[in-house]
C-alpha cells in the first residue's frame, strides 16, 4: 500500500506548478459538499498546502493552483463545501458564485464515496448549470473498509458525465481524473447531462423567462438557473438582478480571489 | 433598476402564481427521488463494522454527562505536555542565545565598534528575538501537533456538539464553536472561519467575541507566567501539571467570557434568537503523520515565529532607542512607563507592562520579551540570562506579587486583538464601527476586569 504518500510523484505526465499561475489554458473548478476531500484533492494536484482537516468548513475562500498534464497547463481553483447551490452562508455563496459566473472550463465535483445519495443532491444542481462536469467519487479506500461497492458505470450512465473512483490520500485513480477532465474539456469525451426535468408548465415558464433575463443582465451566464431562481422567489437573485450586482460578479469572477483572506488562509495561520 | 430587470422580475412573479404553490416543493422531492434512484443503483452495502464502532465512541465523547469532562480532560492533557516538554528546550535555547550575545557583543567592543551599535544590535535587536525564539518555539513546536492531530481525526466537530446546547443559550451559533477553537491558532484565522456561520447576526457575534480564546501569540505569555508563578509554588513534580491547570483554567474562563459576551449582544445591540443549522460529524480518520508534522511545524509554528520575528526586531530597536534617550536624567522609557504607573497600579499591573502592551499592538507575540526588555533598559537589572533570573527579576527586582500574575493572564487573555486581527475583522465586515467595537470591547472588558480584580484582592 501506498498510504500517506503526499510527496511522492504520483504521475509522471503530471507536474505540480504550485501557486505559479502566469499562464494557463484552462480553468478547473473544484465543487462538493464539505468535508468530502476536495482540498485534499486540490493539494495533491497541484503540489501545494492548502490547510485541510477532518471536520466541514475548513475551506472558506477560494484557492488557486496550477498543474500541467499532457502538455496542459491548468488553473484549479478549491471552492469552500457546499451543500446545494441555493445557500445563504459568506463561504457556500463563494462557491456558487464561481460555479455559476466564474465560467470554468471543468467542473470536478467531488463525492464521498461512502455517502452517495446525500452527495447526489448537489451533483445534480451542478448538473443543471453546466455540462462540462467530472464526478470523482473520493474515499473509495473508506467506502471499501465499510462494505460499500460503488459501481462507477452505473453513475456515469445515470449521469451522463464521467465518474471516476479515486483515494486523493494516496493518489489513487488520479491518472483516470485528469484524463476524463482533459476530455471533457477538449470535447473529446461527450456528456449528456441529467437534468431533472420537472413538468412541462414549469419547463415552458423557464423559457419563457430566460429571453427577458438575457436583456435585464447582457452576457450573464446561466441565464437558465437565475430564471428557476426567480421562479422560486429567491430574494437573493432578485436583488442582484435589479441593483445590477449581477454583472458585477460575473466580473468579479475573473479576478483572482481576494487576495488577503487567501494568503492567510492558504499560509496555514490556520 | 432597469425596466428590463423590473420587467424579467414582474413576468417571473405572474409565472409563480401560475405554477401554484406546490411546484416548489415539487422540484425539491423530484430531485430527492432521482438522487435516491441513482444511488440506489450505484452503491451497494453489505454489511458495516466501521459505522458501529465510530458511533461507539461518538457516544461516548459526545454523551451529556461524559462529553465536557472529557473534552477538558483532553485540553489539560495537551496543556501538560506542551508545558512539560517544553521546559527544558526553552532553558536550553535560552542560555545558548545569550551565551552567543555575550560572546558577540564582545567580540565587537575588541575590534572597537562604537557601544552605540554594539547595543543597539546586540542588547536591543537580537536579544528581542532570542527571547521571542526560547520562550515561544519550543511551546508552538509541540501544542500544533497535538492540536492537529484532534483536528484530522475528527475531534473537532464533537467539541461543537458538546457546546452547542451552551452557545444556544447565549444566543450564538453552534457553529461559533469550530471558529473558537481555530482562533487557539490564530484570531484572524478564526475570524475568516467565521464564514461558515450562516445568519450574519450570530457571525458578526462570533467575530466580536473571537479575541476571548487566547491565539498562539498569547499562549508562551500565560505558559511562562503560569510556569513561574504557579508551576514554582508546587513541589517539582507537580510544578507541570500545576500550570497546565491553570492554563486550563484561564482557557475555560475565556470560554465563559466568550459565552457571556455572546449572550450580552445577542440581548442588546446584536438581538435575535439562536438560528438551527446541521452540523456532520465526520468518521473518525487516522491522521498523516507526515502532514501533521508538514502543516504545524512548517506552515503553523515557522509561519508565526517569522511574524514574531519580523515584529520583535523593530520593536527591539524601539525599546533600546527610548531606553537610551535621556531626558532630565531619566530615559524615555522610564519616563513613559512613570506616566503609566498610576492606571497600571489601578488595574494590579505597572507602567512598564502597560507600555510593553502599546509596542506590542502589532503582534501579541512579543509582549512578554517587550516587557523584559523595558525592564532591562530601564536600569533595573542589567543581565537577564536564564529562566532562574526572570523571576528574580520579576519578583525581587520589579515587586511582581501574585496579583500582577493573576492580573496579567487576564489582562493578556482579554485585552484587544492584534493589529492583524482588527484588520481582519474590517475586511470581514466592511465596517469601520465594529472594527473599532471589536477592538474596544475586549480591552474595556480587560481594563474592567483586571481593576474589579485588583480593587477585591486589595481589601483583603
Amino acid at each position: 500500500m501506498s498510504h500517506n504518500c503526499e510527496s511522492c510523484v504520483v504521475l509522471s505526465e503530471l507536474e505540480r506548478m504550485g501557486m505559479n499561475l502566469d499562464r494557463f489554458d484552462r480553468v478547473v473548478a473544484l465543487a462538493g459538499n464539505p468535508n468530502t476531500g476536495k482540498s485534499t484533492l486540490f493539494n495533491a494536484l497541484t503540489g501545494l498546502k492548502q490547510h485541510t482537516g477532518n471536520w466541514p468548513g475548513k475551506t472558506v475562500t477560494r484557492a488557486e493552483g496550477g498543474f500541467e498534464f499532457n502538455k496542459v497547463r491548468y488553473k484549479l481553483v478549491d471552492l469552500p463545501g457546499t451543500y446545494s447551490l441555493l445557500s445563504a452562508s459568506h463561504d457556500e455563496e463563494i462557491a456558487r458564485d464561481f460555479l455559476l459566473f466564474g465560467r470554468p472550463d471543468v467542473t470536478v465535483v467531488v463525492m464521498d464515496a461512502t455517502a452517495i445519495e446525500r452527495n447526489l443532491n448537489l451533483v445534480l444542481q451542478v448538473l443543471e448549470i453546466t455540462s462540462r462536469v467530472v464526478i470523482a467519487v473520493n474515499l473509495m479506500d473508506e467506502a471499501a473498509r465499510k462494505g460499500i461497492d460503488i459501481d462507477l458505470r452505473s453513475l456515469s450512465r445515470d449521469l451522463g458525465v464521467p465518474a471516476i473512483g479515486v483515494v486523493a490520500r494516496t493518489g489513487d485513480g488520479l491518472h483516470a481524473l485528469l484524463e476524463a477532465v482533459d476530455g471533457v474539456a477538449s470535447g473529446t469525451i461527450s456528456t449528456k447531462p441529467l437534468q431533472v426535468a420537472g413538468t412541462p408548465e414549469f419547463q415552458r415558464a423557464v423559457a419563457e423567462l430566460v429571453p427577458l433575463i438575457d436583456q435585464a443582465a447582457p452576457g450573464v451566464p446561466n441565464a437558465r438557473w437565475i430564471a428557476i431562481r426567480l421562479l422560486d422567489g429567491d430574494a437573493q437573485v432578485e436583488e442582484a438582478l435589479t441593483t445590477g450586482r449581477l454583472a458585477s460578479l460575473v466580473a468579479g469572477q475573473q479576478k483572482a480571489g481576494e487576495r488577503f483572506s487567501q494568503k492567510i488562509a492558504l499560509q496555514g495561520a490556520q | 433598476m432597469s425596466t428590463a430587470a423590473a420587467a424579467a422580475l414582474q413576468r417571473a412573479a405572474e409565472l409563480r402564481q401560475s405554477l401554484g404553490v406546490n411546484f416548489r416543493d415539487e422540484t425539491v422531492r423530484s430531485l430527492y427521488s432521482e438522487a435516491a434512484r441513482i444511488a440506489g443503483r450505484a452503491a451497494h452495502s453489505s454489511g458495516s463494522g466501521r459505522r458501529d464502532f465510530d458511533q461507539r465512541i461518538d457516544r461516548i465523547v459526545t454523551s451529556p454527562v461524559l462529553g465536557l469532562p472529557i473534552m477538558a480532560l483532553m485540553l489539560a492533557a495537551v496543556f501538560w505536555v506542551t508545558i512539560a516538554g517544553a521546559n527544558v528546550p526553552s532553558a536550553m535555547l535560552a542560555d545558548g542565545f545569550f551565551w552567543f550575545e555575550d560572546v558577540a557583543a564582545a567580540a565587537f567592543d575588541r575590534i572597537g565598534i562604537p557601544w552605540w551599535i554594539t547595543g543597539f544590535i546586540w542588547h536591543g535587536v537580537y536579544k528581542g528575538l532570542a527571547w521571542v525564539i526560547s520562550v515561544m518555539l519550543p511551546p508552538m513546536a509541540i501544542f500544533f501537533p497535538l492540536f492537529t492531530v484532534l483536528e484530522d481525526l475528527g475531534y473537532l466537530p464533537r467539541v461543537a456538539f458538546n457546546l452547542d446546547f451552551l452557545f444556544r443559550r447565549a444566543g450564538a451559533h453552534g457553529k461559533q464553536a469550530l471558529t473558537m477553537a481555530m482562533g487557539f491558532g490564530c484570531n484572524a484565522a478564526g475570524i475568516i472561519a467565521t464564514r461558515v456561520i450562516d445568519s450574519p447576526r450570530e457571525r458578526l457575534v462570533a467575530i466580536l467575541t473571537n479575541n476571548f480564546v487566547p491565539c498562539n501569540g498569547r499562549f508562551p505569555t500565560l505558559i511562562m507566567l503560569a510556569t513561574i508563578f504557579v508551576g514554582a509554588a508546587f513541589p517539582p513534580a507537580f510544578a507541570s501539571a500545576a500550570a497546565a491547570g491553570t492554563v486550563l483554567l484561564v482557557v475555560l474562563i475565556g470560554v465563559a467570557f466568550t459565552l457571556a459576551v455572546s449572550w450580552g449582544l445577542s440581548k442588546t445591540v446584536l438581538k435575535g434568537e439562536a438560528s438551527a443549522f446541521t452540523l456532520e460529524l465526520p468518521p473518525y480518520r487516522r491522521p498523516g503523520v507526515m502532514r501533521i508534522l508538514y502543516t504545524s511545524l512548517i506552515d503553523r509554528t515557522l509561519f508565526v515565529l517569522w511574524r514574531a520575528i519580523l515584529t520583535a526586531a523593530p520593536a527591539g530597536a524601539v525599546i533600546w532607542i527610548l531606553a537610551n534617550i535621556f531626558v532630565g536624567g531619566t530615559s524615555l522609557a522610564q519616563h513613559t512607563a512613570n506616566f503609566l504607573n498610576p492606571l497600571g497600579y489601578s488595574i494590579g499591573l505597572d507602567g512598564v507592562i502597560l507600555l510593553a502592551y502599546i509596542i506590542a499592538i502589532p503582534a501579541n507575540e512579543i509582549v512578554v520579551p517587550t516587557m523584559l526588555m523595558v525592564y532591562l533598559g530601564t536600569g533595573m537589572m542589567t543581565e537577564l540570562d536564564s529562566f532562574d533570573d526572570l523571576r528574580t527579576l520579576l519578583v525581587d527586582k520589579n515587586h511582581w506579587t501574585l496579583l500582577t500574575a493573576v492580573n496579567l493572564m487576564l489582562f493578556s487573555l482579554l485585552h484587544n486583538p492584534c493589529a492583524t486581527t482588527i484588520m481582519t475583522i474590517y475586511k470581514e465586515t466592511l465596517s469601520r464601527k465594529w472594527a473599532t467595537v471589536g477592538a474596544l470591547l475586549p480591552l474595556g472588558l480587560a481594563f474592567i476586569v483586571c481593576f474589579l480584580v485588583a480593587t477585591v484582592w486589595r481589601l483583603f
